[in-house]
């Protein structure tokens, strides 16, 4: 299945949208720009909010919009969630969550109020009022009332551009999880390279009202200079199934050959695959494997790309032996004394993870 | 003093069928009016704007005259309904429920474009996309949340009403059980010298006035009654 676009729309002089582009309808895609791309004005012609003139857009077999032909938005069962959380104001939360719910047929109903305020951890907010909410459980009854529909698609407008840090952290395991069990593709728009790290499986980078590529998540971090580097640099993005934690603190990663110890946190249960993003300056490389050293990660790995200098700073791409990229940042320097090429099988020292949940 | 005889209860009666009229069909036209004002602030929009706030400056005077032109006998809407075989509305219950309309037309369209601007067009959009179709979010979605919007601009449009008096008597004149109501009939009476008369009615709309606009206040501390 997948979802075609075709828009064009003048803005004034200075900002024009032209899109010609298919998106595959599965997992999460991150609509990835900076703030006037034209991100949301493509969401909202997605969802036939923007009733652009000669645009085209097609859900799977189902045309939505085609030259007279316009699907309004209430009988496309598309979730909708906004930047802000967006309640009805005048509804308790219970109400809130059951309005598209009581207007989706009864054969369409996928998704129900228990298992979705489970999967949102809601059940203790059904009979509060709307105003005695914070932000954050606010915004997690919006995503419910969305999924309650069950949607066909969802579209996330930078649902956590609103929130504070600490909120923004409480809710994205909740949003990885409504990613993974609900089975409803998401498009989500964002400018925070950690939110799509997190979330997405493919990216489509916006620029200028144009979406000049979308690639998978690995392929967009594997580039030099991507633009989902923030400031901290290149990243990388292992996936894995963490396991029991031990008595020290830690628990492994990966499998046994491509073992990891991570701090073990409470949030995660074993058992569910999560993401760690690695910043490429915290990655060192090593010719033997050293033991007398107190970072506790070293990872047999090979390797493929060697990045040209940036500021005689080298971003040297390994693959690991579960098949993961894993970028390291060493200096030009390091790289002529220990003879780095394509191909060197060596050892990469990890010295800090971060959890993406 | 607070004697009131068969004129006045007439009167009485003329006002308030005027009255509840005039709401019932302003409610309904200022709806959508308001809706299409509160989308934007294109020229179109400010022109009509203008339009509507209009009744609000003219002399009553100038706008019963012109309505008297164009609904009597000899006017474009006057003329065509006495061709397809229908009376002019000139000195006629029909004209002046006309003019009342026209009249308090910005009492309506003013506190419901306002309430609609407040309302913002998320609430709407996030009703659409819950499933919800035109007339399903205007009751389950504009209407609770707009409803003091609309309760001010009922009263408002109400009491206005009550206190027209010069478009009244421009189109209307003073029929007895047809055009003649409250403020056409204290008119009368002091014209007639008929003081005790003349008092006891207007106290009484002057009490009904004070309590209504008491109300509307109390509702919405924040609402401007009247906005150019």
């Amino acid at each position: 299945m997948t979802l075609q676009i075709q828009a064009r729309l003048r803005y004034g002089d200075n900002f024009e949208l032209s899109v010609d582009q298919v998106l595959p309808l599965c997992g999460v895609t991150a609509l990835f720009g900076r703030s006037g791309c034209g991100k949301t004005t493509l969401l909202r012609i997605i969802a036939g909010l923007e009733r652009v003139g000669d645009a085209r857009v097609q859900f799977g077999e189902h045309p939505w919009q085609q030259g007279r032909l316009f699907v309004p938005l209430h009988r496309r069962r598309i979730g909708l969630v906004f930047q802000e959380p967006s309640l009805l104001a005048h509804l308790s939360v219970r109400d809130n969550l059951v309005y598209g719910y009581r207007r989706t047929p009864a054969a369409q109903r996928r998704l129900h109020l228990p298992e979705v305020a489970a999967m949102l951890g809601i059940e203790a907010l059904l009979d509060r009022r709307i105003d005695q909410l914070s932000g954050g459980e606010r915004q997690r009854i919006s995503l419910g009332r969305a999924l309650l529909i069950s949607p066909q698609l969802l579209l996330l407008d930078e649902p956590m551009a609103a929130l504070d840090t600490q909120t923004k952290r409480d809710i994205m395991p909740f949003l990885s999880r409504m990613a993974a069990e609900s089975g409803v593709p998401m498009i989500m728009v964002s400018h925070a390279p950690d939110e799509v790290a997190r979330l997405a499986d493919r990216v489509a980078f916006m620029q200028a009202g144009q979406i000049p590529r979308v690639e998978s998540l690995h392929e967009a971090l594997a580039r030099p200079q991507s633009p989902l580097f923030d400031d901290a640099g290149a990243a990388s993005i292992l996936e894995g199934i963490p396991g029991e934690p031990e008595a020290d603190g830690v628990r492994p990663f990966g499998p046994p050959l491509a073992r990891l110890w991570i701090p073990d946190t409470q949030t995660v249960g074993a058992g569910q695959p999560i993401r760690l993003r690695v910043l490429a300056r915290d990655v060192s490389l090593s010719l033997d494997d050293p033991h007398r050293i107190s970072i506790q990660n070293h990872l047999p790995v090979t390797i493929e790309r060697i990045d040209p200098p940036h500021q005689h700073r080298i971003v040297v791409a390994c693959r690991t032996n579960d098949g993961q990229l894993l970028l390291a940042e060493v200096t030009s320097r390091a790289v002529s004394q220990l003879g780095l090429r394509p191909g060197l099988s060596l050892y990469a020292l990890i010295k800090s993870v971060a959890l993406l949940d | 003093m607070f004697q009131l005889g068969p004129a006045e209860w007439q009167a009485i009666g003329v006002t308030v069928r005027l009255c509840l009229y005039t709401t019932v069909i302003l409610l309904v036209l200022a709806t959508p009016l308001a809706w299409w004002l509160a989308q934007g602030r294109s020229t179109v929009r400010i022109v009509v704007q203008a339009i509507v706030a209009l009744p609000l400056v003219l002399p009553p005077t100038v706008l019963g005259f012109y309505l008297l032109i164009v609904l009597g006998p000899r006017g474009l809407v006057g003329e065509t309904l006495e061709n397809i075989g229908l009376r002019h509305l000139a000195f006629s219950f029909e004209g002046i429920l006309v003019a009342s309309v026209i009249y308090s037309l910005p009492f309506a369209v003013q506190p419901l474009t306002e309430a609609f601007r407040t309302l913002g067009r998320r609430p709407v959009e996030v009703a659409s996309s819950l499933g919800a179709g035109f007339w399903d979010r205007f009751f389950t979605v504009i209407l609770p949340l707009t409803r003091g919007g609309f309760l001010v601009a009922a009263t408002l449009t109400f009491a206005h009403t009550l206190g027209e008096f010069g478009v009244i008597l421009m189109l209307g004149g003073s029929i007895p059980g047809e055009t003649k109501v409250l403020s056409v009939l204290i008119y009368d009476h002091a014209e007639a010298m008929n003081y005790g008369a003349a008092h006891s009615l207007s106290l009484m709309l002057l009490v009904f006035s004070f309590v209504t606009l008491f109300v509307v206040y109390s509702i919405n501390r924040r609402f401007e009654v009247v906005r150019l």
